[in-house]
């Protein structure tokens, strides 16, 4: 499995060339060559940036599509994303999405919002056991846990060894359609509904255990308008009791409804990739002393509901969310199970933990060894005094210390003649 | 081989730029492969000594030199000087003004934390005149 596999890509024939994604992402893994703009994989942590961006909507993702899916099993269950309830206006019972998710011919559906508030006891259990390991740093965002892993090597001990909603709910419904289908497990398919193109990663090469129990991760932009057409005859024939969980679980769609969920008093709470890396930074110089019990991080802004597949503004849908979460509380929903539920799902608390260990991969790394590196670093400085500082990133490369990291490091044949500026001054003189 | 040397002007006047110098020479750091424990280190001990520049130095000049076994840096002020070192020493004795610690900076764990995280520290200051730390963090072999 290509552990660097990402899922954004680039539909060469829209991209102009310009560098709108290449002075926007936060990893600095874009360059322009021959007038495209391509990714390099090692860098690239799917946070979607490039996609929001690109003027020209070049910059794509991956993803599985509904329209494949007819015929490819014999049992479909759709486990839907938190996020995806609050796409809709004026829903007061999530019932009527669910429904209408059975109607365009699932034959189950189970709420990952539901798997949530098994993570989020999961979770409070953990960080209450493992005060050395404080501040925990949640691993629901795979973008974020990437991030961590390729450019904060410090705090990896740090992050929360617990399997995502979405995996504990691919888990749940396909043991559950095993038992009532008696069918083999690869006869039924596990559909995510998602909210971006970091799932679809996560599917493909996830981090914390070997395999993902997802099959198909479909956006929810692409299925929105085929969910909407069946949502008026749902309302009509709605299911009641299709969804079953609480405020806890449906608070994860947004930003801080994770953290709300762990029952921490202490705890930290950013979205948007660019506060998020000013967080971690903060993290790794340990400005934060170790009162603080929990770290919830989310690449986009307002959270999950921010997602690159997702339509609603994210913190317009945040604000809708808060009101299904709301509804959920009224309904004595907090959790969707009772305590002694929760007690006896945790007798197997290890079910929940991760099973493979994520480790540090220093991509950034200049040269093979450190000497290498330094000879290698050296040449950069010596390269970056002749280029301007301008950082205009007509060169292909972000900034003038990129192109010198990439000439010196031979990427992609960067070279110092690719500065239009020091051309135009050597012409000049 | 020789060593990388990079030179910081820490401003005196702005707080939320403090952390640049050390934000900075991590991402080197990292860049070089140098051990994350090493890159920790260095990176607390150059944060801790550019507040401590800003709140009582009115800013001044960090020079890194970067070698594959060890990491020196300078950190030199022109501000008042320490009358005390062994006092300054102390975990949580501070000077730091009323509107410092208002801002949640000042509790005296600068220059402890400074020497917590180098293997050595040598600190060289004048009353009057200014003060210059000297921290050095070893690569182990």
């Amino acid at each position: 499995m290509d552990k660097f596999k990402h899922s954004v890509f680039l539909k060469e024939e829209n991209c102009t060339g310009c560098i709108t994604c290449l002075k926007r992402c936060p990893t600095e893994a874009i360059r322009v060559r021959n007038n495209k703009a391509h990714i390099i994989a090692e860098f690239c942590i799917d946070c979607g940036e490039c996609i929001k961006r690109c003027p020209h909507h070049a910059k794509r993702s991956h993803r599985d599509h509904y329209e494949d899916l007819e015929g490819t099993y014999k049992y479909l269950v759709a486990i839907p994303a938190p996020s995806l309830y609050s796409q809709f206006n004026n829903i007061k019972d999530v019932n009527i999405i669910l429904t209408a998710i059975l109607m365009t011919g699932f034959d189950d559906v189970v709420e990952v919002s539901a798997a949530a508030e098994l993570v989020s006891f999961a979770s409070r259990k953990f960080i209450k056991e493992n005060p050395d390991k404080w501040p925990l740093i949640s691993t629901a965002c795979p973008t974020i846990e990437r991030l961590i892993r390729v450019r904060f090597p410090n705090l990896i001990s740090h992050l929360l060894p617990i399997l995502p909603p979405m995996e504990v709910a691919a888990e749940i419904a396909r043991t559950k359609a095993m038992k009532e289908t008696g069918l083999n497990a690869k006869d039924i398919g596990i559909v995510f509904i998602s909210p971006c193109p970091s799932k679809v990663t996560f599917k493909n090469s996830p981090l914390g255990l070997e395999k993902s129990n997802v099959d198909e991760v479909i956006a929810i932009k692409d299925y929105y308008p085929i969910l909407l057409s069946k949502m008026k005859e749902a309302e009509a024939n709605k299911i009641d009791g299709l969804s079953t969980s609480g405020k806890i679980g449906k608070s994860w769609a947004a930003s801080g409804g994770e953290a709300y969920g762990t029952g921490s008093e202490n705890y930290l709470a950013a979205d948007g990739i660019e506060n998020v890396m000013q967080v971690l930074e903060a993290l790794e110089d340990e400005k934060f002393g170790n009162t603080l019990e929990f770290v919830e991080l989310n690449s986009c802004n307002a959270g999950c509901v921010g997602g690159v597949f997702t339509i609603e503004n994210g913190y317009m849908a945040k604000a809708k969310n808060k009101i299904l979460a709301r509804n959920s509380e009224a309904l004595g929903k907090k959790y969707a199970l009772s305590p002694d539920e929760l007690e006896e799902i945790f007798t197997t608390y290890d079910h929940f933990k991760w099973t493979k260990p994520v480790t540090y991969e220093p991509v950034f790394r200049l040269g093979a060894n450190m000497m290498d590196s330094m000879q290698k670093m050296s040449e950069v400085e010596a390269i970056l005094n002749k280029l301007p500082g301008l950082d205009c990133g007509s060169c292909g490369a972000p900034t003038c210390r990129a192109l010198a990291e990439d000439i010196v490091t031979n990427t992609d044949g960067a070279n110092i003649s690719d500065c239009i500026h020091l051309n135009l001054r050597n012409s000049e003189e | 081989m020789d060593s990388i040397h990079y030179h910081y002007l820490v401003d005196g006047e702005d707080f939320a730029r403090a952390g640049e110098a050390s934000s900075s020479l991590k991402s080197k750091l990292k860049q070089l492969g140098f051990p994350p424990d090493v890159i920790r280190r260095c990176s607390i001990a150059i944060y801790e000594g550019e507040i401590n520049m800003v709140i009582h130095a009115d800013g001044g000049d960090i020079d890194v030199d970067i070698y594959p076994d060890k990491i020196v840096m300078v950190l030199k002020d022109k501000g008042p000087g320490i009358p005390d070192i062994d006092l300054a020493m102390q975990a949580g004795w501070s000077t730091a003004k009323e509107q410092i610690l208002s801002l949640g900076f000042g509790a005296g764990m600068g220059l402890p934390n400074m020497k917590k995280s180098s293997d050595e520290m040598n600190v060289e200051t004048e009353i009057g005149v200014g003060t210059t730390v000297t921290m050095t963090v070893n690569v182990p072999n």
